[in-house]
């Protein structure tokens, strides 16, 4: 898979755009996974995933083709996200739900701010308040949460990905998961 | 009661990592085994994690690729233009020629048709006449448009005559190479020429990422 993906690069690299489909597509899910994770918006999610992908593509000479690719795509796609987290903090609250986009949406995009009432969050189906609960993490959390548990990465790709060190990776998912410990009191 | 052991949290963290001691681990579990506080701990953390885990897979909208391939930017600095032009040099004048051969050139040459000289000591000149004096040596290109060049002495370099005459005594040395231009077509190929010849150049310069 890796030489496949090096393979494309070359090509990307020699100025043969159409190699960087298979990129995409082979790593479209999971970015926007993490995107829609941690930003708990569709729109947002489609949004942040393109860019990180156009800046892979602009930047991709830059690239050290020693290392694993997605490593470094993980890395374009969270620090897009967190940027994104911080510009929008102010008024996360007037980030009013868009219409024709229920459910997920519209319990994420008011998440940590406010609260939902307790028997609001006890009618959500699983989905619904998986996405909630991972919205009410604090940003410095979240990011490596959804990295371990949604994405299910090992402890040493995360601290690469976040750029931090393994031990401060491991506080903050000890952090998170004590985090949600107390979130999910109720459930 | 005994009191909890100081670490027992982190090792219940160790635990869900994968990292614990096999030391630590036994304390921790003969201390959960009595502890019903640190039972319950234990229990919200590992069902913090297996909700977590519950999250069904998301998949990227449909588009999503296509809307990205879409939105790239076009192709890099150029490599496409630069590869067709490294591949058919001469295809590339040809149409250049063609783009340019309407009014820009031609009306360039038609409007530079007074006279003159590349500046350069030791010239001689009088009117539209220069000479290069027997004995003397200029230095560089020279370079004289509409006018009748006499060379008597050395050149140290190429000579070009555009729309002119030119004259080499028996005493004449030029060092470089001698060019006459006395046609408007003429010399739009040669600017053609000297525009493809740095291209080329420019585009050889530039690395191989144009080549396959
Ligand atoms: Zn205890």
């Amino acid at each position: 898979m890796e030489d496949l993906i090096k393979k494309r690069i070359k090509q990307v690299l020699k100025g043969d755009q159409s190699a960087f489909e298979e990129i995409v597509s082979l790593y479209q899910n999971r970015l926007y996974q993490v995107c829609y994770r941690m930003l708990g918006n569709s729109h947002e999610a489609e949004d942040i995933t393109q860019e990180a992908f156009i800046r892979a593509y602009i930047n991709l000479h830059t690239f050290d083709q020693k290392r694993k690719f997605s490593t470094w795509l993980y890395r374009i796609a969270t620090n897009l996200c967190i940027d994104r987290i911080r510009k929008k903090k102010p008024d996360a609250f007037l980030d009013a739900p868009v219409p024709g986009t229920e459910g997920l949406d519209h319990y994420s995009s008011i998440a940590h701010d406010s609260p939902l009432p307790e028997e609001e969050v006890e009618r959500m189906e699983l989905q619904d308040r998986v996405q909630y609960e991972i919205g009410r993490l604090p940003d410095k959390y979240r990011s490596a949460i959804v990295l371990r548990y949604i994405e299910e990465l090992p402890l040493q790709e995360i601290s690469e990905i976040l750029e931090l060190p393994l031990g401060t990776v491991k506080t903050r998912i000890h952090r998170g998961r004590e985090a949600l410990r107390k979130q999910m009191k109720t459930l | 009661m005994k009191p909890c052991p100081e670490d027992i949290v982190r090792y219940m963290h160790d635990y869900l990592d994968g990292e614990i001691t096999r030391r630590d681990e036994q304390i921790l579990k003969e201390h959960l085994e009595k502890c019903p506080e640190c039972q319950q701990h234990m229990d919200g953390l590992s069902r913090s994690v297996a909700f977590l885990k519950s999250a069904a897979p998301i998949e990227a909208p449909e588009g999503l690729a296509s809307g990205i391939m879409a939105s790239l930017p076009k192709e890099r600095q150029g490599a496409g233009v630069r590869r067709w032009f490294g591949r058919h040099p001469m295809l590339a004048a040809v149409a250049m020629f063609v783009l340019l051969a309407g009014a820009a050139l031609l009306s360039n040459f038609n409007t530079e048709d007074q006279f003159a000289v590349s500046r350069q000591p030791n010239l001689v000149v009088e009117g539209n006449k220069v000479t290069v004096p027997e004995g003397e040596t200029v230095k560089g290109d020279l370079v004289v448009k509409n006018g009748e060049l006499h060379i008597e002495g050395e050149v140290e370099g190429n000579v070009m005559v555009i729309n002119g005459s030119k004259y080499m005594a028996s005493t004449a040395i030029v060092t470089g190479q001698v060019e006459e231009i006395n046609q408007a077509f003429e010399w739009l190929w040669y600017k053609i020429k000297a525009a493809v010849k740095d291209s080329i150049s420019f585009f050889e310069g530039d690395g191989g990422d144009g080549e396959e």
